[in-house]
């Protein structure tokens, strides 16, 4: 079988990740709706995934995505917590714009 | 004699005090009233129980309670000691106290801080009491700070007027004055000697092996001791406390300015006779500010016109003589003139106090006048007093009086004449204080004299024992055989008992000339103020040098400008510029720091956007600076 690298180059992978991680962190910078900023979070986190995957097949070394299995288990249960926190808010204050989240300012 | 019953007379004032200020208001007047009498009654009979002990064996008691506190090589006991000047003392604190605690019923009836009144009041005669019975130089020293202390609390007892309150805190901070003096007299004897206790301190010095290679440093401690006391005895330079002092009820003028705290200076310097001995050069000191501070005080005398401040400066002159007789080495003739002091000044107090109370507070003798025949027993008193004060036979104030003066004679001369000089006048002013009160017409408003009235008995029975003691009071020394003299030997070391003088004419033409002085003091006073029927002018239409002694020879004025208003430009000096130059430094950092700090603040606005963009940036300028920019 041939290898999936060797048709679509190993550039073009870091290429998509970098491209994937910079709409997370402009997501981040430029939404104020907490779900969605969260969801900038995950599409970081996946570019990361992404580059792991793509790497460990090009070292010919499975550890990578053995890795990857583990970092999306502990997504998933970050995006349980997260979602809860954010339902929380939600009841107390009815909102989840973080420009209204203020209170705890010093 | 049981010691613990000679401490249960000293603890039973603090039991008064404590009932009286914790309880006081809860029990009413009357009772407040009784329990503060009769504590110190009961004081008193153990003080004449103590007294006959003394007498009798002639032996010193010394009660040791526990080590206070020990350094190398020294210690100082909590103890006490029981001698015959203890005693003697404590006899005359006591009951003297108990007469003016019974007369003070009365006279402060009308007052809403009664009991506040009879703890202080209490409170004192325990410190006066632990003065007297301390058994080394501090024990002596927590009575005499605590006197003090009770001293300020009853001069400014009527708190709510602001001058009484300058008056008290100016007692306080002139005693504090001679207190330091105390202190050092007290640290250069525990230096040379290592001990302070007084039996110690009299073995060392009549064995003579200390003191002679501390001459000089001796004469310091001394000296040290005298200035505190006259701090505490009214001398100059520290004595205009005193007639400020009169600020006080009455009773306390009496008790505790006249009759008992200010003696605490002869009783300091008696009890350590034998170090004042070996300084011949203090001794003159002493005698020559006695001295002079009998003559200052007896002019000043003559022109003041308040009843109280007359006789304040009349206890200031008395004391100069006292402290004269102690300058001359003639501790015995000094305690017996404080004896008959005691008596006489306490009822003339006590008298003045009657009379102030029958017309209500006025304490201005230009009205007053005629009250012979409304205040008998008042004004009966008041004459044998007068009498006993001016130095008139066979009054307990002639015989101490006549004796200082003869010690005097025979040792210096010049204070002889001044010390002359200050009888004549005390005789002059004393008359001149007798005529302007009980004789010819009422002078006050019509008011006042529809109220005149003799005090109730418990304010005239103190009048009449008094007056009675005072009449009587010089029988305990006689000229020629003194059982003072013979009482006291023990304690004086090198005492008069044992080289009496011997009486002759030189002596006899003394006394005659000492009673033509005082006849011709109150012939002067009778002529001016009966016969001419005088009274003394305004303030404003004071001439010359009656200005002069009117305003005290300007000596409050004095102190003034050298001592208070230079202190108080230097504390302005300190106020307006340094504290202005440390605090602006200080003051421009604290400044600097918050207005940093200020502008940082703004950064923590909460905005969650803007730290996540302060987070990004950051990584971003980290990533950069560690793989692109290498």
């Amino acid at each position: 079988m041939e290898n999936v690298l060797q048709i679509i180059g190993i550039e073009n992978y870091i290429y998509l990740a970098i491209l994937l991680f910079s709409v997370g962190v402009f997501g981040i910078l430029y939404r104020r709706n907490a779900i969605v900023m969260f969801m900038s979070i995950e599409i970081m986190l996946n570019a990361a995934n992404l580059l792991l995957v793509a790497f460990s097949n090009y070292h010919q070394d499975p550890q990578g995505q053995v890795f990857v299995f583990f970092t999306m288990a502990v997504a998933a249960a970050e995006v349980a917590i997260g979602l809860a926190i954010l339902v929380s808010i939600y009841r107390h204050i009815g909102s989840i714009d973080i420009d209204k989240l203020k209170n705890l300012k010093g | 004699m049981d010691t613990n019953i000679l401490l249960f007379a000293l603890i039973i004032p603090l039991i008064g005090f404590l009932i009286n200020f914790l309880f006081g208001k809860k029990l009413g007047k009357s009772l407040s009233g009784i329990i503060g009498t009769t504590t110190i009654v009961i004081s008193f009979i153990i003080s004449v129980c103590l007294f006959l002990h003394i007498k009798e064996t002639g032996e010193a008691i010394r009660i040791h309670l526990f080590e206070w506190f020990s350094l190398k090589n020294f210690k100082i006991d909590f103890a006490f000691y029981f001698d015959q000047l203890t005693a003697l003392w404590l006899l005359f604190v006591t009951g003297i106290g108990s007469l003016i605690h019974l007369y003070s019923t009365s006279y402060m009836k009308e007052d809403e801080n009664f009991h506040k009144f009879f703890a202080y009041l209490n409170l004192f005669i325990f410190f006066m009491m632990v003065l007297v019975s301390g058994s080394n130089l501090l024990m002596m020293f927590i009575g005499w700070e605590g006197v003090g202390l009770c001293s300020y609390l009853l001069i400014g007892f009527w708190h709510q007027n602001r001058e009484y309150n300058n008056a008290s805190k100016k007692a306080f901070i002139m005693n504090r004055v001679g207190d330091l003096g105390f202190l050092v007299g007290t640290f250069i004897i525990i230096y040379i000697f290592g001990t302070i206790d007084f039996v110690e301190l009299r073995e060392q010095t009549v064995m003579g092996i200390t003191a002679s290679s501390f001459a000089v440093l001796l004469s310091f401690a001394t000296l040290a001791l005298f200035i505190g006391a006259t701090g505490k005895s009214a001398q100059l330079p520290l004595y205009t406390w005193l007639p400020d002092a009169m600020a006080g009820p009455t009773p306390v003028s009496a008790l505790i300015h006249a009759a008992t705290m200010v003696t605490a200076g002869i009783f300091m310097i008696t009890r350590l006779n034998f170090l004042f001995d070996l300084t011949p050069d203090v001794q003159n000191i002493i005698a020559i500010i006695g001295g002079i501070t009998a003559f200052m005080a007896a002019s000043i005398g003559l022109m003041q016109n308040d009843i109280k401040k007359v006789l304040a400066y009349s206890t200031v002159s008395q004391l100069g003589l006292m402290f004269m007789a102690i300058g001359f080495a003639a501790y015995e003739i000094a305690v017996f003139h404080v004896i008959t002091h005691a008596f006489f000044k306490a009822c003339l107090f006590l008298g003045s106090g009657s009379v102030i109370h029958a017309i209500h507070g006025e304490q201005d003798m230009r009205h007053m006048g005629g009250l012979k025949k409304y205040m008998k027993i008042t004004y009966a008193t008041f004459l044998v007093s007068t009498l006993a004060i001016s130095g008139i036979p066979p009054l307990s104030g002639f015989f101490s009086k006549d004796e200082i003066l003869m010690t005097a004679f025979h040792n210096n001369i010049p204070l002889y004449i001044i010390g002359s000089l200050a009888s004549i006048m005390t005789a002059f002013y004393m008359f001149r204080l007798l005529y302007l009160t009980f004789f010819n017409k009422f002078r006050g408003t019509k008011e006042q004299e529809a109220h005149l009235h003799e005090s109730p008995a418990s304010m005239t029975i103190p009048l009449i024992v008094l007056a009675i003691l005072a009449a009587v009071g010089g029988l305990i020394s006689l000229p020629g055989h003194s059982w003072l003299n013979e009482y006291l030997a023990p304690v004086i070391v090198n005492n008069a008992a044992s080289h009496p003088h011997h009486l002759g004419t030189t002596e006899y033409i003394l006394m005659g000339i000492a009673v033509i002085g005082a006849l011709i003091g109150i012939g002067l006073a009778y002529n001016k103020y009966i016969k001419n029927q005088e009274i003394p002018v305004n303030d404003n239409q004071v001439r010359g040098i009656q200005k002069v002694l009117a305003n005290k020879y300007y000596l409050d004025e004095i102190y003034m400008a050298i001592i208070v208003q230079p202190l108080n430009m230097l504390g302005g000096f300190f106020k307006n510029v340094i504290e202005l130059l440390i605090s602006g430094i200080v003051l421009f950092f604290a400044k600097f720091a918050s207005e940093v700090s200020y502008q940082g603040k703004k950064l923590q606005n909460g905005n969650i956007g803007l730290y996540l963009f302060a987070f990004v940036f950051g990584v971003c300028t980290m990533i950069y600076y560690l793989f692109i920019a290498r």
